[in-house]
């Protein structure tokens, strides 16, 4: 019922709630400065349609997120410049309104590119794509798994063992882990052979993302499986879970620009870490420190679903 | 001495008692026996003992102590109902159930003992019933079990594996295992059990050896012949002779057989088809529990 119903319905509802309405967004450009100034600079461009300005005061972060396609422009007031990626087609589109109109255009606004190893959209999305591959197979290949042997009655004969709760969850979080983690490299080895996928970082540092990544989410698969007892019941909790992660965790699109609550809510998600963290080290090279944050997010929220799984547990 | 005792045992589901403060003891190295129709209480009294239920109210005592987890070392237990993990071989799943426990048999000697050999590397979802039973048997004796708990364990099996499955269980007695059955199959609990216990809506009924038992509740053999073996069954011949008929026979409750049978001849009744049979458990099951269908 949850999966016939409920999930149909709140894509229905978000996706009308995030993208319709006279907020609609189709470009975003970061504005450091005052955007009332650029509003008395470029007020034809100003107020067209379906654009918007977001003010932003760290300079490298927006350049950040133009390489990453999270914005699709950034102009500086007082350097009376603008930045767009050359590789984005929104960044094209949106240049030529900003001098769509020569009698209106800003007077004195030169262009530049951004700098440095660009970030094409495939090399963007490939970290999301990779980590909703491993959601799926963690989700569905454990907590659905531990289900269907609560219904069959394996975990009945584990239960006269003197296996502990904890211990089974734990040997099915290594042993899936291994799996799950040699998949992903597997896909990953295939994908650079055949299109080459940049990568800027450390080899390492990614295994380590994807792999504290599979653990979150085995854990999580193994919370929602702790008591369900009906297969057809799993299943609708498990799709209902994890499409909406999969559209809230920046996968597809940047949630730039978001409702604060929206931006908030991603963050309790262990997939918008992962991309976040595969994302900097493969687009930015980022190291250890800079994704420390992503990497420790992860860690507790294994934590608590362990141990939230442990607890709820029940083996038939 | 009682390896394991049940005192005042209760269980309750919301309104529904389904142990209703039952008390025995299960004798160190004996064959135990529960029976009782569907719905008698059997299998919640055993998953209790088991110590994978609790109970409402009421204890179960291992060796005069309250049941702990590590019972769970000391136990072995054969549910009627379960699965295993389907891609496993039958060697690969004893494996893996062996390093479940601190301690574990040879298991080359279980394989043996429990003849698992012609199909040990085949998976367990291609296994028939009888095999499927013997490894669970195995799978129940992996840690050397003190107590080991084998709920019908023959349920669904031809003669000939049910037969073979008692000579392992005979054989399991033979090393002074305690073991606790439960079983639909008077034949099995006589042949097998040197106690038992009847239980019927949550209480025990009778309690004692099957021989103590029938030998308390029948002083008499029954004589059986066809309906056909007389032209007409005269009334007063069956209420002098304790007879009946049900279905195509025509049963006589004797305490003296020589008489009875003396009696029909000299009514000339045929008696090529006579037979003549001890009272069973099964006749003792029915008599305490009625014929009524459980639902």
């Amino acid at each position: 019922m949850a999966w016939s119903f409920l999930l149909p319905a709140m894509l229905v509802f978000g996706f009308a709630y995030l993208f319709t309405g006279k907020d609609q967004v189709t470009f975003k450009v970061i504005v450091n400065g005052d955007t009332a100034a650029l509003q008395k600079m470029a007020p034809a461009f100003y107020h067209v349609r379906y654009l918007r300005f977001i003010d932003h005061v760290d300079a490298k972060a927006g350049m950040a997120k133009l390489k990453h396609h999270k914005v699709d422009m950034v102009i500086d007031i007082a350097q009376r410049k603008y930045w767009i990626n050359s590789s984005s087609k929104n960044g094209y589109i949106l240049e030529r309104i900003l001098w769509s109109d020569k009698k209106t255009a800003p007077a004195g606004l030169t262009k530049s590119t951004v700098t440095g190893a660009q970030v094409r959209y495939v090399d963007w999305v490939t970290p999301g794509i990779l980590a909703t591959n491993m959601m799926f197979n963690c989700l569905f290949g454990v907590g659905y798994v531990v289900v269907r042997y609560r219904k069959n009655g394996v975990l009945k004969r584990l239960k006269a063992t003197p296996v502990t709760a904890f211990e089974f969850l734990s040997a099915q979080i290594v042993s899936r882990l291994l799996l799950i983690v040699a998949i992903t490299v597997l896909v990953y080895v295939g994908c650079d052979w055949v299109i080459g996928i940049q990568m800027e970082g450390s080899y390492a540092l990614l295994l380590l993302i994807y792999a504290m990544g599979a653990v979150s989410l085995i854990a999580l698969g193994l919370v929602m499986a702790a008591r369900t007892t009906s297969e057809e019941f799993a299943g609708g909790i498990l799709n209902l879970v994890s499409w909406p992660m999969m559209l809230l965790s920046g996968v597809w699109f940047s949630l730039e620009g978001s409702e604060p609550w929206v931006l908030a809510a991603a963050q309790l998600l262990p997939v918008t870490h992962i991309v976040d963290a595969a994302r900097a080290v493969m687009n930015d090279g980022a190291g250890l420190t800079d994704i420390a944050y992503h990497l420790l997010a992860l860690l507790a929220m294994s934590l608590v679903c362990v141990m939230l799984g442990a607890r709820l547990f029940r083996w038939d | 001495m009682n390896i394991l005792a049940i005192e005042n045992l209760v269980k309750r589901f919301g309104s529904l008692t389904a142990v209703d403060g039952i008390t025995f003891g299960v004798p160190e190295g004996c064959c135990f026996g529960l029976l009782g129709p569907n719905g008698a209480g059997k299998t919640t009294t055993v998953e209790i003992m088991e110590n994978i239920t609790m109970p409402t109210s009421g204890q179960v005592l291992f060796h005069g102590e309250p049941l702990q987890e590590r019972f769970r070392e000391q136990a072995g237990i054969q549910f009627q109902h379960t699965a295993l993990q389907e891609f496993l071989s039958v060697k690969e799943t004893l494996r893996l159930f062996s390093r479940l426990y601190r301690r574990s048999v040879d298991l080359d000697k279980l394989i043996e003992q429990c003849s698992l050999q012609s199909f040990l590397h085949q998976e367990t979802h291609k296994i028939s019933g009888g095999q499927k039973q013997r490894l669970l048997l195995a799978i129940a004796l992996v840690n050397d079990p003190q107590v080991l708990f084998l709920d019908e364990p023959t349920t669904g099996l031809d003669p000939q594996s049910r037969h073979h499955f008692w000579q392992l269980i005979e054989s399991i007695k033979a090393r002074q295992k305690t073991i606790i059955l439960t079983t639909h199959y008077m034949e099995e609990a006589a042949g097998l059990c040197d106690e038992l216990v009847i239980m019927d809506c949550g209480k025990i009924i009778a309690a004692g050896s099957p021989d103590h038992l029938l030998k308390t509740h029948f002083d008499e053999s029954i004589v059986s012949l066809p309906i056909q073996a007389a032209v007409r069954w005269d009334d007063e011949l069956l209420e002098r002779l304790n007879g009946i008929k049900q279905g195509n026979l025509v049963y006589f409750y004797s305490r003296d057989i020589p008489s009875t049978i003396a009696a029909l001849n000299q009514q000339g009744v045929e008696l090529k088809q006579l037979q003549v049979r001890a009272r069973t458990l099964e006749d003792l099951f029915l008599q305490l529990t009625g014929k009524g269908l459980r639902h």
